[in-house]
């Protein structure tokens, strides 16, 4: 069997001790920034993807992408004992996982969303080999036209899925796309927006975009109102759930993974909206409902399943496509570049080893990360000790000495502070910033799309409707758009979110 | 009530503002024909459009609730800022120890609760883990001291 050999070549990859060695790295890493709050997978990636440029392309994706899952498991922790989300996708684990822990049942809603992470996460890497390698193939036959629309659909459900008002969720990403186009012109060598100053003729600095509205942005809008933690749940006994709560939780466990591994591949989704969906449905299914808030097991299952199984199968486009999902995978592209690698659906039939290397070490990581959390549990406890005003300055120099190690460039500094202030202000007059850089990372593709679609096509426009492929892309593109501004949908939209409250 | 949201009008308007600033700059810029779309026609595209984006939200903003800007960390938004372009100055003429020395410093006064004694204790833990870590750890090929003090 043809993925049986894969998976074969892939675990012997993952399963190097280099390999292993950097997969603990980045899952102890992901766990330790997704217990603290104000410190998130993206800007973290953002800052320790520089570093990975000394690694094989392989040893830095399994780092950085255990360091994205590995959030997701440490976020769950922090939300269940403190009611604090220490990742925003544990925002809704929260609700319910909280008030288990007031009732004395820290360890079971603890386990539960462990055990629950495990499963979604085997899952997703199951899905991931079975579904990447057919759509690699079938990418391989796009064209201009075809990965022109199918961007333009990707930006359309970043939009549609966005949390909040879906015309500043559009202004963000054509902002983005806007930014990514400063720089030379690809075609013609042309200087683009770059005000005279040499330093961006070759564009913004990805990475100091990243670090300043994803990393400075959100130490300031933690530093509004600077508070202790209370850690009320100080010692946590009884992990194992009853044998009635594994009952419960199976049903929730299955759906929650399969709502999240479908919303994970869908382009600005991932991990949140996977999670938050999941809560709402369950929710939704329960017979009785007035339990939700009150300490439901069923409440932690689903969207912890689902985080996880959103953050595994967001994998799914970048490695496939070489489009990134959410602004973690736009990073990841970047670590590819970064590494030599131009990232696409030749990845996997050039690069075995990365491709199903990767892969395999998801599910070695998910592994660890199980035995990480749920024995460790109090050593993670007494992370939370740890006051913000000492993370914030460590998070200042990590970032600064991780983007002047790029390109040795002092500029890229400058642009970080520039980006950290743009965010800050964007973000506090109500904006999202993930669509910003997901446009950032899409606007020279798309527009390098465009223009060769438009240079085979003779200057014709109706060549993206006349291919099949394209037009369908385009279809549906303009079916979500139309759909979202129903009334009735918008009103719904606000609804899965409102839990967040 | 008031209807109008000032939150979504200046947010609007810096949209609107930013759009208008990209449109004039394509202008500038060669158009070219469909068939060979010049640097400038995708930019002007995005760029109106996002300027129309801005009149959208701006628009809008007179017929929501307002809503409440929040404060604002002045003292973090100033030292938070200045941190990594104090870093990006100093780092070639002091090296890797004394830029880290200042962009910690100066982001620890960030925080309302810093004072002296933990903004010195601070700079000193972290200064030591970041040059054992990225210097030794990672083989980062950053002068530990810069031209600046080598006297």
């Amino acid at each position: 069997m043809e993925l049986l050999d894969n998976l074969a070549l892939g675990f012997s990859t993952a399963l190097l001790p280099v390999n292993l060695f950097y997969c603990f790295v980045g899952v102890l890493l992901g766990t330790l920034i997704g217990v603290l709050p104000g410190i998130g997978p993206t800007a973290t990636i953002a800052m320790l993807l520089p570093i990975t440029f000394a690694f094989s392309p392989a040893t830095a994706l399994i780092m950085l992408a255990g360091i994205y899952y590995g959030a997701q498991y440490g976020g769950s922790t922090t939300a269940i004992l403190i009611n604090l989300p220490g990742e925003s996708s544990s925002a809704v684990t929260a609700i319910d996982g909280y008030q288990m822990a007031r009732q004395g049942r820290a360890g079971p809603a603890l386990a539960t969303a462990a055990i629950s992470s495990f499963f979604a996460g085997t899952v997703a890497t199951i899905l991931l080999a079975l579904f990447a390698p057919p759509l690699s193939r079938m990418a391989l036959k796009f064209g201009a036209a075809e990965y022109f629309s199918l961007m333009v659909l990707g930006l359309v459900c970043s939009v549609a899925l966005a949390h909040g008002s879906i015309l500043k969720a559009l202004a963000m990403i054509v902002l983005g796309l806007l930014l990514g186009l400063v720089g030379t012109d690809i075609y013609t060598g042309t200087p683009r927006f770059t005000i005279d100053m040499p330093e961006l003729a070759d564009g913004l600095s990805f990475v100091a975009v990243a670090v300043g509205v994803f990393g400075l942005a959100e130490i300031l809008r933690n530093l509004e109102n600077e508070h202790d933690r209370a850690v009320t749940v100080k010692r946590v006994t009884g992990l194992m759930p009853t044998l009635a709560d594994l009952k419960a939780v199976a049903a929730p466990i299955v759906r929650g993974t399969t709502l999240g591994a479908i919303l994970g591949i869908l382009p600005g989704g991932g991990a949140i909206l996977a999670s938050f969906a999941a809560y709402t449905v369950e929710k939704r299914l329960s017979r009785t409902p007035e339990r939700f808030g009150k300490g439901a097991i069923e409440g932690v299952a689903a969207p912890e399943a689902a985080n996880n199984a959103g953050a595994q199968t967001s994998f799914i486009p970048m490695l496939t496509l070489g489009i990134p999902a959410n602004p973690v995978m736009a990073l990841m592209i970047g670590a590819l570049i970064i590494q030599g690698i131009t990232p696409g659906p030749k990845v996997a039939t050039e690069e075995p080893q990365l491709f199903w290397g990767v892969i395999a070490s998801m599910w070695m990581g998910n592994l660890m990360l199980v035995l990480l959390n749920l024995p460790l549990v109090g050593m993670w406890v007494k992370m939370l000790t740890i006051p913000y005003y000492v993370l914030f300055p460590a998070i200042i120099a990590f970032s600064s000495i991780g983007v002047y190690s790029v390109n040795n460039n002092s500029f890229d500094l400058y642009t970080v502070a520039a980006f950290g202030f743009l965010g800050y202000v964007l973000v506090k007059l109500g904006s999202e910033p993930a669509p910003l850089l997901l446009g950032f990372v899409l606007g020279p593709l798309l527009e390098e799309h465009l223009r060769r679609a438009m240079i085979i096509s003779h200057g014709d426009w109706t060549v993206f409707v006349r291919r099949p492929l394209s037009a369908t892309l385009l279809t549906i593109a303009a079916l979500v758009l139309a759909v979202t501004f129903l009334p009735a949908v918008s009103r719904k939209r606000e609804q899965v979110f409102v839990e967040e409250e | 009530m008031q209807r109008i949201n000032h939150r979504d009008l200046l947010l609007g308007a810096i949209f609107a503002l930013i759009g208008a600033g990209f449109v004039i700059a394509a202008r500038g810029l060669d158009m070219g024909t469909t068939q060979r779309m010049g640097p400038g026609m995708f930019p002007l595209i995005l760029a109106s459009v996002l300027m129309l984006l801005g009149i959208a939200i701006a628009a809008q903003s007179f017929f929501t609730p307002e809503e409440a800007i929040g404060k604002v960390p002045w003292r973090g938004l100033v030292l938070i800022l200045a941190a990594p372009v104090l870093f990006g100055i100093t780092i070639r003429g002091l090296g890797l120890v004394g830029a880290v020395v200042l962009a910690i410093a100066t982001s620890t006064f960030a925080s309302q609760r810093a004072g002296l004694a933990l903004a010195g204790l601070l700079t000193l833990g972290l200064t030591v883990f970041c040059v054992l870590v990225f210097s030794y750890g990672l083989g980062l090929p950053i002068p530990l001291r810069g031209p600046w003090l080598s006297f």
